[in-house]
């Protein structure tokens, strides 16, 4: 790497971060406010900050390695670290399209699959009634996890409170709302 | 006068004592709410996490039915919800392009003109100016006010409170007669989403919370968000096991407070609902 490709970031992995986001990587310069806010850092791979420095290099191999990272599914998106950064980069929007791209091309990481699991039961529950069924997406990760006892505790005492419905509410306008995935989340997977 | 309200899904079902308490509330201030018509989930965290254009395009359909069913200002009493919609406006006000594609997404049409307010922008422009002569109770306790992050994060977008150290539950409880703690947790994130997928995660974050408001003497923690309450107060039993301590103080909604200083119905605010007893 030449010494002037430090800071000209607008190939690889960084520049399509700018082209999809808006969000400059190359702002950085690596005062780790994000890293030290971030509820989640301990859990994470790559800290936020290593991961802005990471895209910096433009290194197809650090690239990579961002893409499949556990950071990218681990981060809450909770806003911390943009309410605090310097420079106002909006990580949490570079978050969004990292995910995106890494799922896209299938290089999630195998550590955030129950994490993954979450987001498409999630998703398969309002494509089908237009509103998020509750007990139905329990059920449902409980299958793509195979967790079928976790939370079996918490159940009867939502039911005894009414908090928790055994039907699902079916919106009027459900074919709106399925259709509306199939005009955005699903239309290269037909 | 007549406010739109979004409820979203949480509020239909896991925290239903969170619409109780808006709606009691609401008619004790002779607000007429009018729920927006068969609206659907905002997407949150699981949309915007895998696909951009889905996470825009749901709460966009929202909008549009508000503004068809002629709501010129909707209450978003979700925090999380409220962010989804509220960034979504702004997103689509600046970008005409990916306005156009969300539009035939959507297959209506969509102005981006609703006014959306969060509950604590609902309480402060419609009951605060009226609160003083209906307190019979007054609410003196210690409180931590809870802001969690989707309500104040990120300002660019929200233009609410300032984003370290807000003041605007902690002003609002005030007139109630509490007194409200200095705390350190005030924005820091309960883990929202991961609780099924991560509940270890969940009960360290939303752990260090509840200790945190309990070893400086609050009475009970207030939110604004059925994300932060589910994870604070369903999850209580995962917080005790981290914190190896238990922990009794109960979590309650800004509505809830002001239900019960204005003296209504302990059961009309749904507090028997609650896996923490409410015993203040």
């Amino acid at each position: 790497m030449s010494a002037d490709t430090h800071h000209k970031t607008t190939k690889g992995l960084s520049g399509e971060v700018l082209e999809h986001t808006g969000v400059k990587v190359d702002k950085c310069y690596q005062c780790g406010k994000c890293t030290a806010g971030c509820p989640m850092a301990s859990e994470m791979d790559l800290a936020p900050s290593y991961l802005l420095r990471m895209l910096q290099t433009g290194d197809a191999k650090l690239e990579e390695q961002v893409l499949r990272s556990f950071t990218i599914w681990v981060c809450l998106t909770c806003e911390m670290c943009y309410s605090r950064c310097p420079m106002s980069i909006d990580i949490p929007k570079m978050m969004d399209f990292l995910r995106e791209k890494s799922m896209k091309e299938k290089k999630a990481s195998k550590k955030a699959k129950e994490i993954i699991a979450f987001h498409k039961s999630f998703l398969s529950s309002i494509e089908k009634t237009g509103r998020l069924y509750e007990l139905g997406l329990t059920l449902e990760y409980k299958a793509r996890t195979m967790s079928i006892m976790q939370d079996v505790g918490v159940a009867p005492a939502m039911l005894s409170r009414g908090k928790l419905h055994i039907l699902p509410e079916l919106i009027k306008g459900r074919s709106a709302v399925s259709s509306i995935f199939d005009k955005t989340i699903n239309k290269n997977k037909k | 006068m007549v406010l739109g309200i979004y409820p979203g899904c949480s509020l239909k079902g896991s925290s239903r004592e969170y619409t109780e308490s808006v709606l009691a509330v609401a008619k004790a201030f002779d607000i007429e709410i009018k729920e927006i018509l068969d609206w659907n989930c905002c997407g949150a965290t699981a949309a915007h996490n895998l696909s951009k254009e889905l996470a825009l395009a749901l709460p966009a359909r929202i909008l549009a039915l508000a503004e068809n069913q002629g709501l010129d200002e909707i209450v978003v009493p979700c925090a999380a919800c409220y962010s989804r919609l509220s960034g979504t406006q702004h997103e689509l006000n600046q970008h005409p392009e990916l306005k156009s594609k969300v539009v035939e997404a959507i297959g209506m049409e969509y102005k981006g003109t609703v006014g959306i307010l969060n509950i604590v922008q609902m309480i402060d422009k419609y009951i605060t100016p009226n609160i003083e002569s209906k307190i019979v109770k007054p609410f003196d306790h210690k409180l931590a006010c809870y802001y969690g992050c989707l309500l104040v994060r990120p300002k660019e977008v929200l233009k609410f409170d300032r984003e370290e150290d807000p003041q605007s539950m902690d002003t609002l409880m005030s007139k109630l007669g509490a007194k409200p703690i200095d705390w350190a947790f005030k924005t820091e994130c309960c883990g929202a989403g991961l609780t099924m997928s991560r509940t270890k995660t969940v009960a360290r974050l939303s752990g260090e919370i509840v200790k945190d408001a309990a070893d400086r003497g609050a009475e009970a923690i207030i939110v604004a968000c059925p994300m932060c309450h589910s994870n604070l107060d369903m999850r209580r039993k995962e917080i005790n096991e981290y914190n190896d301590q238990k922990i009794n103080i109960p979590v309650l909604y800004t509505t809830q407070a002001i239900g019960l200083a204005i003296g209504l119905d302990r059961e009309s605010l749904g507090l028997q609902r609650h896996f923490v007893k409410v015993e203040i």
